[in-house]
């Protein structure tokens, strides 16, 4: 499969306001960076313009790979491809029904829209019971008439799901044999194929979710290679999925429920690989944007994965996902004083129209970005007049009457509580993501990306009691840059659920020995060039008669009962304090990850090495006022391209470069890294 | 000292995070799935010389929104009278008497001292519902219970674990008493472990901001929630509300029981007045004190979910009436429907006395049970005993921005309901069907939200069958013209024999045998405003998904469908509206 390479890679993540690439020639070093506006009818279209504007020849790459939210988007806003459900008589509501929930403890208000609407589920005489035993045998005419009435009713994709098809596949899998011989196309889903487990809502929304979108996702790469082609291309096209891996454009749309939340998960992948280059290898992510923050978790350069994630409302999608977390706040949050007299930050937020009143759109409402804004932490003269021209003054009154009059402060008190109360907050959730993971976030480093995320790092980081922050080379397009290191993966859970003390221990290894050979069979088909195949075991148990799971890493996979025994008590105390040597424990779900190695990819060169002055001096563009928790300050501004490799910079400092600012504190000592990452020791100067 | 109300926001969320930790620590490590998966918990910090509410986890069943405070305030004056032994550090006590500021005895508290500086500060305390505290049935809702002797082991607050170290004896005690006690041990250290949580957490946050800070932040935001929950009052139009909830029957005698409600605003209070709510009743439809009082609090938080759970929140909200009415029972009153059922309807008074003056905020009545099945038997494939439980939700009332949600879950819960899967492995029953109980939401121009129907077979041996619900009498009332949704019904079919209960929503130990079949119907909610308003093209969605039929579109939304594919006959639909309204 070698083909001569020029070790040109680019990475091209689409966001819901930009498309960013990253190209990196893996021989010489060269970087070349693009951001240009996402285009949402057409994702295609802001990748060719990204690759325009980097000025990439084509024809000399040798491989690309994309982060694409167009299946997250059609389900997030619903425009899916007209799916169908055949499922078991009398069971057809199970999607509509749910798990008997409400949207939020308080307020009996809300709504939810099944993912396949009414008419379109259709029931057939089948039944197994929870054994995996036949009760009512499956009515094959039932199935094709039903097949049938679903085509007519213009659907594409179609899913089967039966109940305790889990513990016996038999009837979907004939099922589907009596569907093609007459549907159209390969959009057929089977309930078991993504998730072999229990629990028919989320098995059924999960594999409702990959037939309304595969065949979205299928025609998108499919127009996408066509046009690379036709622009040259003749390399590899790799699309990430949700778990952190990629997988190439030729399997992708198979489970294309897979690819649900790769941006986040790509942009965790880029932290984990930094750190672990850079020797920080456990990191709490921190991914600020304009209406929300993203926040997740790495222990040993490996993000957190989780098979369990809701992407919203009683929306689960449970298929290996790198566990992100979204917390309610952003640059966008809008600060209002409530009735009781107090200052509250969110959760309401401005979006990006009309967004924050300094976008100059309309708004009108005090948000995060309009206090830093005023406090000098982001530059007036690049912030405001960039489409509608309000001035500092106009900031200044709105925060003045909507918060200061009601508080007793002036516009800047004001601006300085709103970001008190919103740092709190964000702390908060951080520190319940973190503590809901089983870890104390002050032994770990906070990595500070997205757009805001460097401007309010330290100071979260001083609330959570975090030692130091990673700030790297390209914050603002660290997802193309989790695109271009991600590796080959694919996770595999299976379910045992049996007491420890009975179970047959050569059981546990067959099952990741064959997780371990269908991960390797997959990755060997690949084409990429790999430096090694990765295997990681592990094993979620908890006590006989629990219901919530621990992950209990396996380092050896032909570990004995009494040393994994021992194992789960450890982890089991570590995280609740708790011993409980005379219950016994469950195993249940076993778990591999199999992981094709890329080749190390120097990130070093992503802050031009040339560009860079030999003193702090030079890279000072300016020294501006800003408000810190001490008053206003002269504080020095950094150009951050312009940063020598060995600087250190003591707070308070402003850094500012093309993609986002960051905000050194004053007794915060900040130090430039070989890898061009900035290393924040927080109180480091004192 | 004048704190400035950066701090005191600060301070609040810092408050409400150690709340928070609390709450996750004690799920995640507790056994018992009801505390674990339903999140039948709660944990808070109460005030050392009131037991006033300081601050609640925002993941607290929202049952025992301020029930604690009763309880610690119960615990506390005990102590000064010397009824209970005083504290000491590392103490913890249990108590699950209900009428000393509980709910039904399911919900065993725990209570631990805080020190600060060698002097009390405050109390941590928390509540989990265990899966049993012993009496005559497994799970202790016995729908025929006449006394609290037969619904379980009552504890008075004894101190469990004394300076740090778990007191065995009475533990052993407890144990003898309740089913299932082997697990119990992994419970009982969850829920004393959160209390530890909240205590490094608490202290942690003293020693940032300084106690008299923290001191005088506590007192000033119980000032301002006060301020605050005023504030929200006075969109209330002065003057008087009224409404009537019925509870199908206590499940003894087979009455309605009515809350009579009326809500008066003076000035800026809000006063509840139970007056002519019927007497306390002779089987388990009886509410405590504390209960009744939580349940006014939670409706409130529902309509106005802004305000934080505080003391102060609760102050201008003043209850009377309810001294000899079945919503303050005494002594010894069985009382295992209080948390589960009574408390949702009071709730339902609630907000069908103040949807007339609060359209926008306010729903029409959601289901408002628990929809309590409980099955227990023998299984003789796997030679051992079972009771399962089956809880469902119901409709949602319709409302002014929507249609209501379909199968919610209660009022007073925030659990998810187990999957099919999960009970048919765990119990010899198979689901001949889970499904919308379609036409169930209640007409009006917003629909309520349909309920559940379901029906289950036993496949196995022999089984008791029991019902705790409600609604079975009258369905949940629409508001502001809209129709009230449907009942819920039971009927339990043996030998192929329909059997419907006496009491329609509850009855106690029906005998069922293999092939025998369970078939409830759970209540849709209350619709909204009235449904001749109601978009035409709605209505035809509504009956082309099933949600109703033809002859519905006609008889309760005066709307004409026909064709095929179907739509609207606009000349005759006008023409049947314009007849219904005149008449």
């Amino acid at each position: 499969m070698a083909r001569t390479t020029s070790g040109q890679v680019v990475g091209v993540d689409v966001g819901g306001t930009f498309t960013d690439l990253v190209q990196i020639d893996q021989a010489t070093g060269a970087v070349r960076l693009a951001k240009v506006a996402s285009t949402v009818q057409n994702q295609a279209f802001g990748v060719l313009n990204a690759l325009r504007e980097a000025q990439t020849d084509l024809g000399a790459l040798d491989l690309i790979v994309h982060g694409t939210t167009t299946t997250t988007n059609a389900v997030l806003e619903r425009k899916l491809s007209r799916t169908g459900l055949i499922t078991t008589q009398g069971f057809r509501d199970v999607l509509e029904l749910g798990r008997r929930t409400r949207p939020q403890a308080y307020g009996m208000k809300g709504q939810f829209r099944p993912i396949i609407p009414r008419d379109l589920r259709l029931g057939v005489p089948e039944r197994m019971d929870a054994a995996g035993r036949v009760v009512t045998v499956l009515d094959e005419d039932a199935v094709r008439e039903a097949g049938r009435a679903l085509l007519d009713a213009g659907c594409e994709a179609v899913v089967v799901h039966f109940l305790h098809a889990y513990a016996n596949p038999g009837h979907e899998l004939r099922a589907a044999e009596v569907l093609r011989e007459f549907w159209p196309n390969d959009y057929i889903t089977l309930g078991h194929a993504l998730l072999s487990e229990s629990r028919e809502f989320e098995r059924g929304v999960t594999a409702a979710v990959n037939a309304s979108v595969q065949p979205l996702l299928a025609r998108y790469i499919k127009q996408l290679e066509a046009e690379l082609t036709a622009g040259g291309y003749k390399g590899q096209l790799l699309v990430m999925n949700g778990n952190g891996g990629m997988v190439s454009s030729a399997r992708v749309a198979e489970e294309a429920a897979k690819t649900v939340m790769s941006g986040p998960a790509s942009g965790v992948m880029a932290a984990a690989y930094t750190g672990r280059a850079a020797g920080v290898p456990d990191l709490i992510t921190y991914d600020m944007g304009g209406t929300s923050t993203d926040v997740a978790l790495i222990r040993g350069a490996e993000p957190s994965v989780s098979n369990e994630t809701e992407i919203e409302y009683a929306m689960p999608i449970h298929v290996p996902m790198v566990d992100v977390r979204t917390v309610g706040a952003g640059g966008g949050s809008i600060a209002r004083v409530n009735a009781a007299g107090l200052l509250e930050v969110g959760p309401e937020s401005a979006g990006a129209d009309p967004g924050p009143i300094c976008y100059g759109r309309g708004g009108m409402m005090p948000t995060i970005s309009d206090a830093n804004l005023l406090l000098g932490r982001l530059d007036p003269v690049r912030m405001t007049g960039v489409e509608g021209g309000v001035s500092l003054v106009d900031v200044a009154r709105i925060f003045a009457e909507k918060l200061g009059a009601p508080l007793g402060l002036d516009a800047t008190a004001a601006a300085a509580a709103v970001l008190k109360v919103a740092n709190m907050r964000m702390a908060g959730a951080i520190r319940m993501v973190s503590v809901s993971l089983g870890a104390d976030p002050r032994d770990f480093a906070l990595f500070a990306f997205g757009g805001a995320g460097p401007l309010h790092a330290t100071a979260l980081a001083r609330e959570l009691g975090i030692p130091r922050v990673l700030i790297p080379p390209r914050p603002g397009i660290t997802n193309a840059i989790g695109c271009v290191v991600a590796d080959l993966r694919h996770d595999y859970v299976r379910t045992l659920n049996r007491p420890l003390d009975t179970l047959d221990m050569a059981d546990l290894q067959a099952v990741f020995a064959a997780q371990s050979a269908e991960g390797e069979a997959l990755i060997g088909a690949e084409t990429v060039r790999l430096k090694g195949i990765r295997r990681v075991h592990s094993v979620d148990m908890q006590f006989v008669g629990q219901t919530h799971l621990i992950r209990v890493p396996v380092d050896d996979p032909s570990i004995n009962r009494d040393d994994l025994r021992a194992l789960f008590d450890k982890v089991y105390f570590k995280r609740f304090r708790v011993e409980l040597a005379n219950i016994r424990a469950n195993l249940v779900n076993v778990n591999t990850s199999v992981i094709g190695e890329r080749a190390a990819i120097d990130l070093s060169t992503l802050i031009d090495p040339a560009g860079r002055k030999a003193t702090l001096a030079e890279a000072q563009r300016t020294v501006r006022q800003v408000f810190c928790e001490d008053g206003w300050q002269d504080t020095p501004v950094y150009l951050r391209d312009l940063l020598p490799l060995d600087a250190v910079i003591k707070g308070p400092a402003v850094i500012e470069q093309m993609d986002t600012t960051s905000l050194i504190e004053p007794g915060d000592v900040a130090r430039s890294d070989a890898g061009g990452n900035l290393l924040v020791e927080i109180g480091g100067a004192t | 000292m004048t704190i400035d109300p950066i701090t005191l926001s600060v301070i609040q969320a810092g408050l409400q995070q150690v709340c928070d930790e609390m709450d996750l620590s004690f799920s995640r490590a507790a056994f018992s799935p009801v505390i674990a998966e339903a999140n039948d918990r709660s944990d808070g910090i109460y005030d050392a010389h009131d037991g006033a509410l300081i601050a609640q986890g925002a993941g607290g069943l929202p049952v025992f929104v301020g029930t604690m405070q009763y309880s610690t305030r119960t615990l506390i004056s005990m102590i000064a009278d010397g009824q209970v032994a005083a504290p000491k550090p590392g103490d913890i006590y249990i108590v699950n008497d209900p009428y000393l500021g509980g709910t039904h005895l399911m919900d065993v508290r725990f209570a631990r001292p805080f020190y600060r500086g060698g002097k009390l500060y405050c109390w941590l305390s928390n509540t989990g519902h265990w899966p049993d505290t012993g009496g005559a049935v497994p799970g202790g809702f016995s729908a025929s219970a006449t006394s609290v002797e037969q619904e379980g082991l009552r504890l008075p607050p004894v101190r469990l674990f004394k300076q740090g170290v778990m007191d065995d004896e009475i533990y052993s005690i407890i144990c003898s008493n309740i089913r299932v006690a082997d697990q119990r041990i992994g419970d009982v250290k969850a829920q004393a472990a959160a209390l530890i949580v909240g205590e490094e957490r608490l202290g942690a946050l003293m020693d940032r901001y300084g106690d008299a800070v923290v001191t005088e932040a506590i007192a000033e935001l119980r000032r301002r929630a006060a301020q605050q929950m005023r504030a929200f009052i006075a969109e209330i139009p002065q003057g008087e509300c009224t409404s009537v909830a019925w509870v199908d029957s206590d499940g003894v005698v087979n009455a309605p029981l009515a809350i009579r409600l009326k809500v008066t605003r003076d000035g800026d209070d809000l006063v509840f007045d139970f007056s002519g709510t019927s007497p306390p009743c002779k089987g388990p439809m009886n509410s405590v004190q504390a209960t009744t009082l939580s349940s006014v609090y939670l409706a409130m938080r529902h309509i106005f979910p802004e305000v934080p759970i505080s003391a102060g929140a609760f102050e201008p909200l003043k209850v009377i009436g309810i001294e000899d009415t079945f919503l303050d029972a005494k002594y010894p009153r069985p009382v295992s429907g209080c948390a589960a059922e009574v408390s949702q309807r009071i709730a339902e008074a609630v907000f069908a006395a103040l949807v007339d003056v609060l359209p926008d905020r306010v729903t029409a009545a959601p289901a408002g049970t628990s929809g309590n099945f409980a099955l227990g038997g023998h299984d003789p494939e796997k030679g051992r005993d079972f009771v399962m439980y089956q809880l469902s939700g119901g409709g949602y009332g319709g409302n002014a921005d929507h249609d209501g949600l379909s199968n919610g879950c209660s009022t007073i819960g925030i659990s998810k309901a187990p999957p099919v899967e999960i009970m048919e492995q765990a119990f010899p029953v198979l689901y001949h069907h889970y499904a919308l109980h379609e036409g169930s939401g209640g007409a009006g121009a917003m629909r309520g939200g349909f309920g559940l129907d379901y029906m289950l077979e036993i496949r196995r041996g022999t089984a008791l069958a029991s019902f705790v619900m409600d609604h079975g009498r009258y369905g949940p009332q629409g508001a502001l013209g809209g129709g009230n949704g449907a009942a819920n019904r039971v009927v339990v079919w043996r030998d192929d024999c329909p059997h419907t209960p006496e009491h329609l929503s509850k009855e106690q130990d029906i005998p069922l045998m293999a092939g025998d079949r369970v078939h409830v119907r759970t209540p849709g909610g209350g619709g909204y405003g009235d449904a001749l308003t109601r978009a035409p093209e709605a209505v035809l969605e509504d009956v082309r998904l099933g949600y109703y039929t033809f002859e519905q579109a006609d008889a309760a939304f005066g709307v004409v469908l026909d064709g095929s594919p179907l739509r609207v006959d606009e000349a005759a639909t006008a023409k049947l509206r314009t007849t219904r309204k005149a008449g």
